[in-house]
């Protein structure tokens, strides 16, 4: 792997990992030189707090994207809900920040707080009360009806599992990889 | 809306109706002798009064099919009326001689069709709809050009082959004309049928989008065919062509920009009616029809002009116009949509008797029938086939079957056979038959067999459950997420291109389209969140009683009670609202069940129920709806459940915040005592407390919504609450000054309720000998407690008195402004002066002050909280004259808390 040509022992095996065709690897391999710059890894350069990865390389990459794949069509039952539960799982990475295997209120205002941050006018503190009404609607969901001293504590990955019930992320988390030559150049 | 349609409606129809002169009896023809007494005037009213009749008749039908649940969930609708039409087409018929009331092209398309068409633009699901427009725009153009040429080519074949009679005369063109306008899938019709049907909302809105935007496609086919069947076969030159391909483009793209620069006009003239809110549903449909009627002035596509015109504005007009408005336009647009639709079927059934027009071919109809089922599913196979080749989610074969299948023919084929001119088409008559066949076999067969067949290929259905907070959090984050990441890979596909849109609309289209105060608050996050709230505000009240009475004390133990569909916030609010028990659970030497309950009650009733009080609003004008007393009394109930959310929210968040331990969710009790004040609007900074006490600096965290709207709505008064409450901190006291309404409501709003008598007699609680103050309401008495203990037992009856006989009411009837923005400093003393504090603070009493800091409120929730008893609400803002000092040791708490706008 790195700037010199991938060889195909080494696509091939990428392939059977993430399932990307090697077209398609042959592509993202490209982007992925033009973001790090000819590199062999990405570095992160937002001043992240903790406990995101310093730098990736081209195959927690394809990694990373893969999770993005269309679903195929020849999936049966077993595998189809295989594959909606790695795509949630990576959903509920990107939400659980500090990950502990659950979102806490926290957590999840200071996502609802940048999904509103386009908006000028709705304060943080809307923000905030969004946030507290939708993790008391995941309690109500996942735990039901709770006891006056019960406590609930973030949404776990079941739970958050039972959120997602009603959409099907199987249709919806996906993203078109091109075979061709069509890659426009952008950053 | 109806009554002022039916002159319109009329006008065309007249001359449908004009025949009938039975009516005319009455009509004198030697000038009158005298003075008539009654003179009988059919002929004026005739017109408009035949279309109501006619509508008022398929109403009343309409009516007689519901009552039978069985026959319409098996029958649909549209083939019942058409039933009907065929009735009394017949009874017409065998009565007058002769067929009346046909459905007349002109008053399809001008009157008929465009509310149907507006109704199912403006409420069509816009983010599914352009997710999926690449294959609905494949099916519109693509599969209708492939439907006409093949039926009409395949017609001729048969012809030429002979299996025709040679009566029939028609060469290649007609049958191409033909093809074109039976070709065509029709909204009125799929909307009808598939409505009922619910197969999941892709393959709904594809189907369905299909239908509005082939009509570009129709009428450019129709219209070409018809002038080269007019000019004559030979005289087309390959110009002629050109043009016809050219006219494609040039009236589905002029017809979608009508209907756009109508759709900005009525947006941006919406953002300007704030004063005349009465006339915001009317232009709505004067803009819509403007459009429909200029496109079709234009020979454009007047379908598309209107549903591109219902998809562009919606979003903008529904944040300009108040709510009132958006009820009205939703309903009035649903009416007119369904009355036009059940007008057209029936009058589809009419026209269908009329035999004259007929001329039948077996050959023809049995032809025309195979080939439109044959060549709609071989198209429909085809273009998905290479669809897929594109689409991530394919489409699969039951889909491709209920898309074939749902290929329903309607009344525009056969308002435009019927517009075909007779001496260019000789064949007309086999036409009409056929079409009429057509439609019905489409309408009635297939209609009636795509629901079983829909169950017995499980196609998958559309699941009807409630947005839920988190959903629409989730798939917002997901957009992001997904235009993210095909940044990184540098492909930019539909979700980035979304994405710019987006960012574009934000930024330049919204700010211009939008009232600044509706675009300040526009999020459709904030939007769910909003209705949310509201849904369950109004659940809450209406089962707030139901609660209590199934359950006592105990909290209810409802998740076998609600579907899963059903639990949602509206669970914990119940919770929240029985919450109230909680206090009164802990305490071992509990009285009797009863009179619990009616604590319970009490205080539910208390807080959950509009208070009445006395305002002084003049609402006499004809441009604005007053709102009613029902309204308003739910906009305070809804606002009262807010605050007793947020209460709760505290106390989550707080627990969060400060120990990060365990989130806690606390069902908050009924006091909603407005720990937390209001920030207001205008930005003016809290008055600060004077005592640096560590303790109780409380945050602004009042609802949101509250103070956002009370920007944006403005024009209900307000009351302006003033909380006594007893807390272990010293004075605090807090201000929200006013906004400078011009509306002040000039009575105080009484927000903690009271305590009952049984309350106050509880063990625990006397056992204190604390601060038991009471204010009584009303009266603006305040007795403390170990003095009068008999002043208790009256307190609730007091309560009901509605008349303040003191001097203090009369100084507030006199000043009914005075407390519009209250001066925080001189509040706190009235208190005081009134107050006799106890010496001893609670001994149970142990807030942390960091707790206090966070400004939550906890005394609902905590078991030690007897103070809340105390809450009173204090009603004389005014007599400042009786200001006195506090004394240091009196912990009392007041409050603004200035009623939150909806």
């Amino acid at each position: 792997m790195g700037s010199s040509q991938s060889t195909s022992e080494e696509v091939r095996e990428l392939v059977g990992k993430t399932g990307f065709s090697s077209d398609q690897i042959e592509q993202l391999h490209r982007r992925f030189k033009q973001l790090s710059g000819n590199q062999l890894t990405i570095r992160n350069l937002r001043k992240a707090p903790t406990g995101l990865a310093d730098e990736i390389n081209f195959e927690d990459f394809l990694t990373i994207m893969s999770y993005f794949r269309p679903i195929e069509t020849n999936m049966d039952e077993e595998q189809l809900e295989h594959c909606r539960k790695e795509k949630l799982r990576f959903l509920f990475h990107m939400y659980d920040s500090d990950s502990d295997g659950r979102i806490t209120l926290e957590e999840y205002r200071n996502v609802v707080e940048e999904l509103l941050s386009g908006n000028p006018h709705i304060e943080k503190e809307s923000a905030r009360s969004i946030a507290d009404g939708a993790m008391m609607e995941a309690a109500s969901v996942c735990v039901g009806q709770m006891q006056p001293d019960q406590v609930y504590e973030g949404i776990t990955f079941d739970d958050f599992l039972k959120i997602w019930q009603g959409i099907d992320i199987e249709t919806k988390m996906h993203v078109r990889f091109l075979n061709m030559e069509t890659i426009a150049l952008c950053h | 809306m109806l009554p002022a349609t039916l002159p319109l409606l009329g006008m065309p129809l007249s001359g449908a109706g004009a025949g009938v002169a039975d009516g005319a009896a009455g009509e004198s023809v030697l000038p009158p002798a005298g003075l008539a007494l009654l003179r009988w005037q059919w002929h004026e009213v005739e017109a408009p009064y035949l279309v109501a009749v006619w509508i008022l008749v398929a109403s009343l039908a309409k009516i007689v099919f519901h009552l039978s649940r069985k026959v319409t969930s098996v029958v649909p609708e549209s083939c019942l009326l058409i039933l009907l039409g065929l009735v009394l087409g017949g009874i017409v018929l065998a009565v007058a001689k002769k067929a009346e009331y046909q459905l007349e092209p002109g008053t399809f398309f001008l009157f008929l069709l465009p509310p149907i068409v507006l109704d199912s633009g403006y409420f069509m699901p816009s983010r599914l709809f352009f997710d999926n427009l690449g294959a609905i725009l494949t099916y519109a153009v693509v599969g209708t050009l492939w439907n006409s040429f093949t039926t009409g080519a395949a017609l001729w074949g048969i012809q030429q082959a002979g299996l025709m009679a040679p009566t029939v005369r028609a060469g290649l063109l007609d049958f191409l004309l033909f093809g074109s306008l039976i070709s065509a899938v029709d909204p009125v019709a799929v909307l009808a049928v598939f409505e009922e049907v619910h197969v999941n909302e892709t393959l709904f809105i594809i189907v369905f989008g299909e239908s509005l935007l082939n009509d570009a496609v129709t009428v450019v086919l129709y219209k070409v065919y018809n002038s080269f069947v007019e000019m004559g076969s030979v005289n087309v030159q390959a110009i002629d062509y050109v043009k016809g391909v050219a006219s494609l483009f040039v009236v589905s793209l002029g017809g979608a920009a009508v209907g756009l620069v109508f759709a900005f006009l009525l947006a941006l003239t919406t953002r300007f009616t704030k004063r005349v809110r009465i006339i915001e549903p009317l232009l709505v449909f004067l803009l819509a029809y403007a459009a429909y009627l200029t496109a079709e002035m234009a020979s454009l596509s007047a379908i598309l002009a209107v549903t591109m015109c219902g998809v562009g504005c919606k979003k903008y007009v529904e944040a300009n116009i108040s709510h009132k408005s958006r009820t009205a336009v939703k309903y009035t647009m649903k009416t007119l949509a369904s009355c036009a639709e059940t007008v057209i079927f029936m009058l589809l059934g009419i026209s269908a008797v009329d035999s004259s027009k007929w001329a039948w071919d077996t050959g023809l109809v049995l032809g025309t029938l195979f080939f439109i089922l044959l060549f709609r599913a071989l198209g429909v196979v085809l273009q998905t086939w290479v669809l897929n080749q594109f689409r991530l989610v394919p489409l699969d074969k039951i889909d491709q079957v209920v898309m074939s299948y749902g290929g329903l023919r309607g009344a525009v084929a056969f308002a435009l056979v019927i517009l075909l001119d007779k001496t260019k088409v000789p064949a007309k008559d086999y036409f009409v038959a056929t079409t009429i066949v057509v439609v019905f076999f489409t309408v009635i067969v297939q209609g009636l067999t795509i629901k079983p067949l829909v169950k017995w290929l499980k196609v998958k259905r559309s699941d009807h459950h409630k947005p839920t907070l988190n959903q629409e959090l989730h798939e917002h984050t997901f957009d992001h997420i997904l235009a993210a990441v095909e940044d990184v890979v540098g492909h930019h596909g539909y979700h980035y291109w979304r994405d710019r849109w987006e960012q574009f609309d934000k930024k330049y289209l919204s700010q211009l389209l939008m009232r600044r105060s509706a675009y300040r608050i526009r999020d459709q996050i904030w939007d769910v969140y909003y209705k949310l709230n509201i849904r369950d505000a109004i659940s809450f009240v209406d089962q707030g009683g139901h609660v209590l009475s199934s359950s006592g004390l105990t909290l209810p133990s409802m998740p076998s009670r609600n579907s899963a569909a059903e639990t949602s916030v509206t669970n914990l609010l119940r919770e929240s609202g029985s919450g109230a028990c909680l206090d009164l659970q802990v305490i071992d030497t509990v009285r009797s069940g009863k009179d619990r309950e009616d604590a319970i009650m009490h205080h539910l009733l208390s807080g959950g129920l509009y208070k009445p009080r006395r305002r002084y609003k003049a609402s006499c004008s004809r441009h604005f709806i007053s709102e009613d007393a029902q309204a308003r009394q739910d906009k305070e109930v809804f606002q009262q459940n807010m605050k007793r959310r947020l209460e709760s929210f505290k106390s989550t968040k707080h627990n969060v915040c400060l120990s990060k331990s365990k989130l806690r969710l606390r069902k908050a009790g009924r006091k909603k005592d407005g720990s937390a004040d209001k920030d207001t609007p205008n930005g003016k900074p809290h008055r600060a407390s004077n005592l640096p006490d560590t303790a109780a600096v409380i945050l602004a965290v009042e609802s949101e919504e509250e103070s956002d709207s009370s920007e944006t709505e403005k024009e209900d008064d307000e009351g302006i609450v003033f909380v006594a409450r007893a807390t272990n901190e010293v004075f605090r006291e807090h201000k929200v000054p006013g906004n400078g309404s011009m509306e002040v409501c000039p009575s105080p709003r009484i927000i903690p309720p009271s305590p009952t008598c049984a309350e106050k007699e509880l063990p625990w609680k006397s056992g204190q000998g604390d601060l038991a103050v009471y204010v009584s309401s009303e009266t603006t008495k305040i007795v403390p407690v170990d003095m009068q203990t008999g002043w208790n037992q009256s307190i609730s009856s007091l309560e009901s008195l509605a008349s303040p006989p003191c001097a203090q009411a009369a100084l507030r009837a006199a000043h009914p402004l005075a407390c519009a923005p209250p001066r925080g400093d001189e509040l706190r003393d009235p208190l005081a002066a009134l107050v006799t504090p106890s010496p001893e603070p609670h001994a149970g009493f142990t807030f942390a002050p960091s707790l206090a800091k966070a400004g939550r409120s906890r005394s609902e929730s905590s078991a030690d909280a007897p103070e809340q008893q105390e809450l009173q609400p204090l009603m004389a803002p005014e007599d400042r004259g009786c200001l006195s000092p506090g004394t240091a040791n009196a912990r009392w708490l007041i409050q603004f808390n200035r009623a939150g706008r909806l």
